[in-house]
């Protein structure tokens, strides 16, 4: 099962680095990272998809917790949460194929942020199956180019990853 | 006051009370040699080796319980310093490196002696910091010691670019008196009813075992594990790491376990039903296959570090904590409690140990003609009643000392045990040394793992540490000649070592006395020689057996009660 593993780290130079360091080291998968500074400017916060049994989950959220720039982490996974990620795909829109991925991007709530006589480019949001499903109904043949921001995520409700 | 960087650096070290400093200079590190010249508060080792450095400050750290301090100079001077480091490291053993940087403005240019340090070491130390700004760079310290010392000790990196040190930008200087960081709390205290859970399951077992490390050590907790363990009549082992935590010497200590382990010990680890594990890891060399590691065992753990709970093997009851208080607690708990361990289930318990002990597992043909290695160290614990500091290297040797020297007292046994570093010791006795001037201080080596630090013996001489090398020559990479005796039909692939130095001449070239004993009979007498050396180094090159193999042996994938026994022992027979 995936996890989300939500990391508030100080924004200093080479934390991102270990916390990348530590997955490649102890042979952990990594599905996705992102990083950004948040309204803190000396705080960056990532959100990390991971697999693996419980034990190995359990030994992830200990050796991240034990790297000194990691300030607090949370497996939002573990509770009700919110998660979402954001793809733009450059299609290629030719003849009735134009009409065809414009619904397309309708049904998903998608826009289309920039048109040429021969493609599209379309924005996605959503869970990380939503935008595989869009994926695999455009076609392989009509893809272009896909770019993928990874999972973020956040807990519902008045709890929070805060200082 | 206003200092330049250089001489801020050298003035956190005073005010850190930093005694020693183990280094070698070079381009990027001039300043602050400049700083170290105009001050005589922190004394200057100067090695032969940045690895010497390490290992210096490492043996000085394991002996005093002191942060070791290294200074090194960018590039090949830190690269140097890695083995050393990762050595540290894997033994959570307190260190400060402090590393010189080329100048900010050609960082990433490939310069000359560049290196990106805090790159290469970020998987080995606990903590790094490249400091860019030098009004931050004695905080920065602060925070190096401070993390260093702390919860689980470790390596902490400082690499300080050549600009910040300039003499002539001097700004105003202040060290902080405390520091806390709100990403790091390292001061847990262990869950009351956790350790409540834990005592309740103690009193409760019919075959328990104690199994403690490096931990104790380093959370100075060997009077309370002490006493514990007394006070509950329970077997104890100790791992590598742990010696000297509980006393050899003492009846309820059953041995070291593991691969080379006692065979009382690994078997009683096999058939206890509760496992009371207390700073120590669950090393594989500990474990055998995992999959048979304690099989009928609850399993009690305590450890300051959290994710050394659980980590190689399930456990039934943790508590996160200092060793010190948790166990102390723990005393508490055992001494209010109105229950007591069962003693009819205990004296059974203890009877079927002794059965496993009385095997002697560690014999050896005390009657060879030729000299035993185990001899050799037998000798010298009885010589100097087991109150030496003895520092190892890495091989047979290494496992003859854990065996056959019966350490009584913490921080007296001082070896590479995680990372397994041929070349630790003799640079480790230095340090040692220096913390303890007055103490006889024995670094138990081989002829292949000193010569990866010879160079030191240049040390030992320049500042007169009067170190006790005890070089048990075998002419052959011991431990790899056995495993290839034992897994590679005896093919002795590149374990031989021809053109051995002589080494009597070696370190008589450096200043040292050297004597070279071939005979059993002159054994005594050369450590009665070392022994009565005070000023000055010696050299003890003894010729041993070059087909003894270490006993017992758990290879690869064998559980704790299958082990491999000396030739001659056999358990059945014995138990019969």
């Amino acid at each position: 099962m995936s996890h989300i593993i939500s990391i508030l780290i100080e924004n200093e130079s080479g934390a991102l680095a270990r916390v990348a360091g530590l997955f490649s080291a102890r042979g952990y998968n990594i599905e996705s990272l992102t990083v950004a500074p948040t309204q803190d400017p000396t705080l960056s916060r990532m959100t990390l998809v991971t697999t693996g049994n419980p034990e190995i989950i359990e030994q992830i959220t200990k050796q991240l917790n034990k790297l000194i720039d990691v300030v607090k982490l949370i497996d939002i996974s573990e509770s009700t949460h919110i998660e979402r990620e954001l793809m733009m795909v450059k299609a290629r829109a030719i003849n009735g194929g134009r009409e065809e991925i414009m619904r397309l991007t309708e049904i998903f709530r998608g826009n289309i942020l920039d048109v040429t006589p021969t493609t599209y480019i379309i924005e996605i949001t959503g869970e990380k199956s939503k935008l595989d499903a869009f994926l695999n109904t455009v076609g392989e043949d009509n893809i272009i180019e896909v770019v993928r921001s990874g999972t973020t995520g956040i807990l519902r409700g008045d709890r929070g990853l805060m200082v | 006051m206003e200092l330049s960087g250089g001489e801020i650096l050298v003035q956190c070290l005073i005010d850190e009370g930093v005694e020693y400093i183990f280094g070698y200079p070079g381009g990027a590190v001039l300043h602050i040699y400049d700083a170290l010249f105009k001050q005589d508060k922190v004394k200057h080792i100067l090695v032969r080796h940045e690895q010497g450095a390490t290992h210096a400050a490492d043996g000085y750290a394991r002996s005093s319980g002191k942060p070791g301090v290294v200074l090194v100079t960018s590039g090949p001077g830190a690269t140097n310093a890695v083995t050393g480091i990762a050595t540290a490291y894997m033994d959570s053993i307190p260190m400060v490196i402090l590393s010189g940087q080329v100048p900010m403005a050609v960082i990433g240019s490939d310069a000359f002696q560049e290196a990106d340090i805090s790159g290469i070491t970020r998987p080995c130390v606990k903590h790094n910091f490249l400091v860019k700004d030098v009004t931050k760079l004695a905080s920065t310290i602060k925070k190096a010691f401070y993390i260093a010392t702390t919860g689980r000790p470790g390596p902490v990196l400082v690499d300080i670019p050549k600009n910040l040190t300039d003499p002539r930008v001097k700004i105003p200087y202040e060290y902080p008196k405390t520091m806390s960081l709100r990403s790091y709390n390292p001061h847990v205290k262990g869950h009351r009813w956790q350790m409540k859970k834990a005592v309740d399951c103690l009193l409760e077992a019919k075959r328990p075992m104690i199994y403690t490390g490096g931990g104790i050590i380093l959370g100075e907790a060997s009077a309370e594990l002490t006493e514990l363990t007394k006070l509950l009549g329970f077997p104890i082992t100790n791992t590598l790491m742990g010696l000297g935590a509980y006393p050899g010497t003492d009846k309820q200590f059953v041995g070291m376990l593991g691969m080379h382990g006692t065979y009382e010990a690994n078997m009683a680890m096999h058939d206890c039903d509760v496992l009371f594990a207390a700073g120590a890891r669950f090393d594989d060399r500990i474990t055998g296959i995992i999959a048979e590691f304690c099989p009928h065992a609850k399993i009690i753990h305590i450890d300051v570090d959290p994710s050394s709970i659980s980590k190689n093997v399930r456990v039934d009851i943790p508590v996160v904590g200092e060793l010190k208080p948790v166990l102390t607690e723990m005393i508490e708990l055992v001494k209010s409690s109105d229950r007591k361990p069962d003693p009819v289930a205990l004296a059974e318990w203890w009877k079927q140990i002794d059965g496993w002990r009385a095997l002697d597992s560690l014999g050896f043909d005390r009657n060879a003609d030729v000299i035993k290695p185990q001899y050799v160290v037998e000798q010298l614990w009885e010589m100097t009643h087991g109150d030496a500091y003895i520092t190892s290297d890495v091989g047979q040797h290494q496992m003859f000392a854990a065996q056959f020297y019966k350490f009584d007292k913490p921080r007296r046994w001082i070896n590479s045990g995680g990372l397994g570093t041929m070349g630790f010791g003799m640079p480790a006795a230095i340090g040692t040394k220096l913390a303890f001037p007055d103490a006889d201080v024995y670094c138990i080596t081989g002829e292949a793992s000193i010569q990866m630090c010879i160079q030191e013996l240049a040390t030992a001489r320049q500042y007169r540490t009067a170190i006790k090398i005890v070089n048990l020559n075998n002419g052959y990479m011991g431990m790899v000649r056995q495993w290839q005796e034992f897994s590679y039909d005896s093919r002795y692939s590149q374990t031989y070592l021809e053109a051995l130095p002589d080494f009597v001449k070696l370190a008589e070239s450096y200043g040292h006395m050297a004597l070279r004993i071939d005979k059993k009979a002159d054994v005594r007498a050369a450590l009665e020689e070392a022994q009565k050396q005070k000023d000055r180094t010696i050299f003890l090159d003894f010729h041993i057996d070059p087909t003894e193999n270490v006993y017992p042996m758990i290879e690869a994938g064998k559980a704790h009660n299958d082990m491999r026994l000396a030739p001659g022992v056999n358990p059945d027979a014995e138990l019969a």
